[in-house]
């Protein structure tokens, strides 16, 4: 039995491939620029410790919240949540469509097909890599100040955020479902619609809760360039030194972003588990 | 295809066109010559030719890699061949448009190996995609859309292979032989002239699988279908067919009736 399980070490594989000299100054160069980089963001431990202080200053004088303005609070954290999710299922149903044409192998190949991949995958990619806020900049310009501009910027950074997540999870369902209901001479559409979408439908849901959660915690922000919702309450408490008032607004927000990440988590795992159509 | 279970569906399904009946009334699938490689140093296929005829058993027999479900494939053009001809029920699907290939494609029943069921829904909303080559649209997306004369007949395909009770189950949550009798029903719901299965038997344990090949078998005899199917186990395609192919290398080397061959005969296009 011994013998058996003996093995000549020098056959043995080496634990790591050991890398080429190209390699290793590449692995050199990055690690610098990485130091590098904190140096750049102005990374400072003195700072840090002397800055504990003021923080804690802050906090001594934020402390009791102030609850004079509760109603009107809950008013604009209401709004905060509506442009969230009103963006949300906006951005969600736009994002399907794109999805469809910015996901490989849905379409059949042809000159055409190909340009219509390449485009929604560009406008995903413009949705995604500029920033919400300054996509609510740009609607506040257009639609003025006020939760509209903040629910189409939402909406717009949901497009972004789903359309290439749902583009990807359609390449990557089991292509089965969809070779057989080609075999059985449906259309591409409906394979798309009964193979395609229910495979990925699992994703789509993660994706879905994930973009809310996201938006809940964006719609805050937005308040700050005047789109609506409890975000530009901070901002002028803070601009008073109201810190009383600001840690009311702060603790509510972590109240809202927190219940929704619960709910997100609950209703993912109820819808996922749920029943057959 | 005198059963009530395939006449019902009537109101959905219309009746195989006058124009389908082929130039050659005995033959449903007439394959000749047919090409394919994946890329450059992969040639499957080398000029493969066979015919099914009408309400005929074939079993394609053939190693592993031996371009056994490329030619059923190709047949259906479901994978481009780069050469050869298909005819179909008489029509000439070689370079047929989609929409002239999808109402052909209407007409087979397509059984793989590994069932291809939509998973997460449920076993009666995959029966009711079998209609979708004749009827598209919402209605044919799931049972909860479905019309009720469309629902019935799913529901006797269901019933036809014995998993009437297990209907609104999810895809998912079926065993392996049930997914494969739930994949027959869904072909059947296309009122099929033709099944063709891909190793329909290979992920079954031997019980599961023959009561599928039973199944096809009673299908073939009652209904009228034709059937071609591919299989390893020698045994079981000279018991369910009435003609053998075999296929070695991407070539035909055998054609003959099950009849006169045994399982040795058959054992040596293995290896």
């Amino acid at each position: 039995m011994a013998d058996l399980l003996t093995f000549n070490r020098s056959r043995l594989p080496e634990r790591f491939e050991r890398p080429g000299a190209l390699h290793f100054v590449a692995y050199v160069a990055l690690l610098a620029f990485v130091v590098w980089s904190f140096q750049g963001a102005g990374w400072s431990f003195s700072a840090l410790v002397s800055g504990g202080p003021a923080l804690a200053d802050f906090l001594s004088r934020s402390w009791p919240p102030s609850l004079e303005r509760l109603p009107q609070l809950s008013k604009a954290l209401l709004e905060t949540f509506q442009m969230a999710l009103a963006g949300t299922l906006i951005g969600i149903v736009l994002s399907l469509p794109l999805a469809v044409l910015a996901a490989k192998g849905l379409t059949r190949p042809s000159l055409l097909s190909r340009a219509v991949y390449t485009s929604s995958r560009l406008l995903i990619a413009l949705f995604r890599t500029v920033p919400d806020l300054v996509w609510a900049l740009v609607f506040v310009i257009a639609v003025g100040l006020g939760p509209f501009a903040g629910t189409l910027a939402i909406a717009v950074d949901t497009v972004g955020f789903c359309g290439r997540f749902f583009a990807e999870a359609m390449e990557d369902v089991e292509k089965g479902p969809a070779e057989a209901l080609t075999a059985a001479g449906a259309s591409r559409f409906d394979t798309i619609f009964c193979a395609v979408v229910p495979a990925a439908m699992p994703s789509f849901i993660t994706t879905s809760l994930f973009a809310l959660e996201k938006a809940t915690r964006s719609s805050v922000v937005l308040g700050l360039v005047g789109a609506g919702g409890i975000g530009i309450e901070l901002k002028v408490a803070m601009d008073f030194f109201d810190y009383q008032l600001a840690m009311t607004i702060i603790l509510m927000i972590f109240v809202l972003v927190l219940c929704v990440e619960r709910l997100g988590t609950l209703a993912r795992s109820r819808i996922l588990e749920g029943s057959s159509q | 295809m005198a059963q009530p279970l395939l006449q019902s569906a009537g109101a959905v399904a219309p009746a195989v066109p006058a124009a389908h009946a082929g130039t050659n009334p005995l033959c449903d699938l007439k394959v000749e010559g047919l090409c394919k490689s994946f890329g450059k140093d992969r040639s499957v296929l080398h000029g493969v030719s066979f015919s099914v005829g009408r309400e005929e058993a074939v079993a394609l027999i053939g190693s592993n890699g031996a371009g056994k479900s490329t030619a059923l494939r190709c047949a259906l053009r479901l994978i481009e061949p780069e050469a050869g001809s298909v005819l179909l029920f008489g029509e000439d699907i070689s370079s047929a448009r989609q929409r002239q290939l999808r109402r052909v494609r209407a007409e087979v029943g397509f059984v793989f190996q590994k069932h291809n069921l939509v998973p997460r829904v449920s076993a009666l909303t995959n029966v009711i995609h079998g209609n979708l080559g004749r009827a598209g649209g919402m209605r044919g997306w799931s049972q909860l859309l479905a019309a009720t004369a469309l629902r019935d007949r799913a529901m006797a395909c269901l019933d036809r292979v014995g998993l009437a009770d297990q209907a609104l189950k999810r895809a998912d949550q079926l065993s392996g032989g049930q997914s494969q009798r739930v994949a027959i029903a869904r072909a059947l719901m296309q009122q099929p002239r033709m099944i063709v299965a891909d190793e329909p038997v290979a992920s079954l344990d031997p019980v599961a699988g023959q009561e599928v090949m039973d199944l096809f078998r009673q299908l073939t005899r009652e209904e009228g279908i034709t059937l071609l199917f591919t299989s390893h186990n020698v045994q079981q395609a000279l018991a369910y067919s009435d003609r053998v192919l075999a296929i070695r290398q991407g070539e035909v080397v055998l054609d003959e009736n099950s009849s006169g061959l045994s399982a040795a005969d058959l054992g040596k296009h293995y290896g």
